[in-house]
């Protein structure tokens, strides 16, 4: 019995390891989206390209829409763009940009400079409907199904391992799923 | 003597100085309100600058939360309603005191569990009995041995 016990605080000093060496390897920024399986939030903003119309969000139409945090400030949007481009020319989502805390000049010049991928982008100069979606920053990428419920986010940059390991099975999941329900 | 206490003093004003909050410029009609606003952004995280409060955050998200949290008192939200607005959108995360749940059991009675092992394992040392003093003497040839010794030096 007394030899038992005399393992114990090794035991619990390995236990202890283990615990904090898997901390070492998680994203403390990779926070659980309170939002998901959440109906899109409603939201009355201009478009960027043309601040007279209005939008809301019965204007983001498609199967699968991809509602994209952007921002002429935000470094990684530069870096995920040529991605997006892709995304957009698949024609297998509906790509919508949220400008978020932008100027509306800057950032139709930024669109001119490279490449608009966007079906539309929505001018949100102050953050409002970020607040509501729980972005934190540029970029973020939600995707939602064709009933208008958040189905996914992710923080951070989509690149091509990003794309094939989250957002591919994502989509083919939904796609599936629209399937059964029409047959 | 009083040198020491007057620059001590000072280093601690400065530091407090230093010690700057946001640059936000609220105004509030009454004392209550605007102790509510500082309690609030006080004990609502930071979501990207983690382990900063909203106060004390200077990222723009912050800011912008500080606002939303201003709007909402001057629309007479209780704190309560304030509080769920903000965990809807950005998760239990937000939370510097997170609510009791199956999830948050672990951070809310761990401590006060590990203190029981704690005295329980005290206790069990104590109360064992010491291990009992086996009297020694010695014999008289020993005795005399070290009187000899004694006497020699």
């Amino acid at each position: 019995m007394n030899k038992i016990i005399r393992f114990i605080p090794l035991i619990l000093f390995i236990a202890l390891g283990v615990v904090l060496y898997r901390g070492l390897s998680l994203n403390p920024q990779a926070l659980p989206s309170a939002l998901i399986g959440q109906k899109m939030p409603s939201f009355q903003l201009t478009q960027l390209l043309q601040p007279k119309v209005m939008l809301t969000e019965q204007d983001l139409q498609g199967d699968i829409v991809l509602l994209n945090v952007w921002g002429t400030w935000c470094v990684y949007c530069k870096y995920e763009h040529p991605y997006l481009v892709d995304i957009a020319q698949s024609g297998r989502v509906a790509l919508y940009g949220l400008n978020y805390k932008d100027d509306r000049q800057d950032a139709a010049q930024w669109l001119k400079d490279y490449e608009d991928p966007y079906q539309l982008s929505i001018f949100d100069p102050l953050g409002k409907l970020g607040i509501e979606l729980g972005v934190t920053a540029a970029p973020e990428t939600f995707v939602i199904d064709r009933n208008g419920i958040i189905r996914m986010k992710h923080v951070g940059p989509i690149d091509g391992r990003v794309w094939k390991d989250k957002f591919l099975p994502m989509i083919e999941n939904l796609e599936k799923e629209y399937q059964g329900e029409n047959s | 003597m009083k040198h020491i206490f007057s620059a001590v003093l000072m280093s601690l004003i400065v530091s407090f100085a230093a010690h700057a909050w946001n640059t936000d410029t609220y105004v509030f009609n009454d004392l209550v309100t605007e102790k509510r606003y500082k309690s609030l952004v006080k004990e609502l995280r930071c979501p990207k600058c983690q382990n900063q409060n909203l106060a004390d955050s200077n990222s723009p998200i912050a800011a912008d939360l500080r606002r939303e949290v201003y709007g909402l008192l001057q629309q007479g939200k209780s704190d309560g309603e304030i509080v769920d607005f903000m965990v809807k959108r950005y998760g239990e995360f937000v939370l510097y005191r997170p609510k009791v749940s199956g999830l948050t059991y672990v951070l809310w009675f761990g401590p006060a569990i590990l203190l029981l092992i704690g005295a329980f394992v005290v206790v069990m040392i104590l109360r064992k009995k010491p291990a009992k003093k086996i009297e020694k003497s010695l014999s008289d040839d020993q005795q005399d041995k070290l009187a000899q010794i004694l006497k020699d030096k």
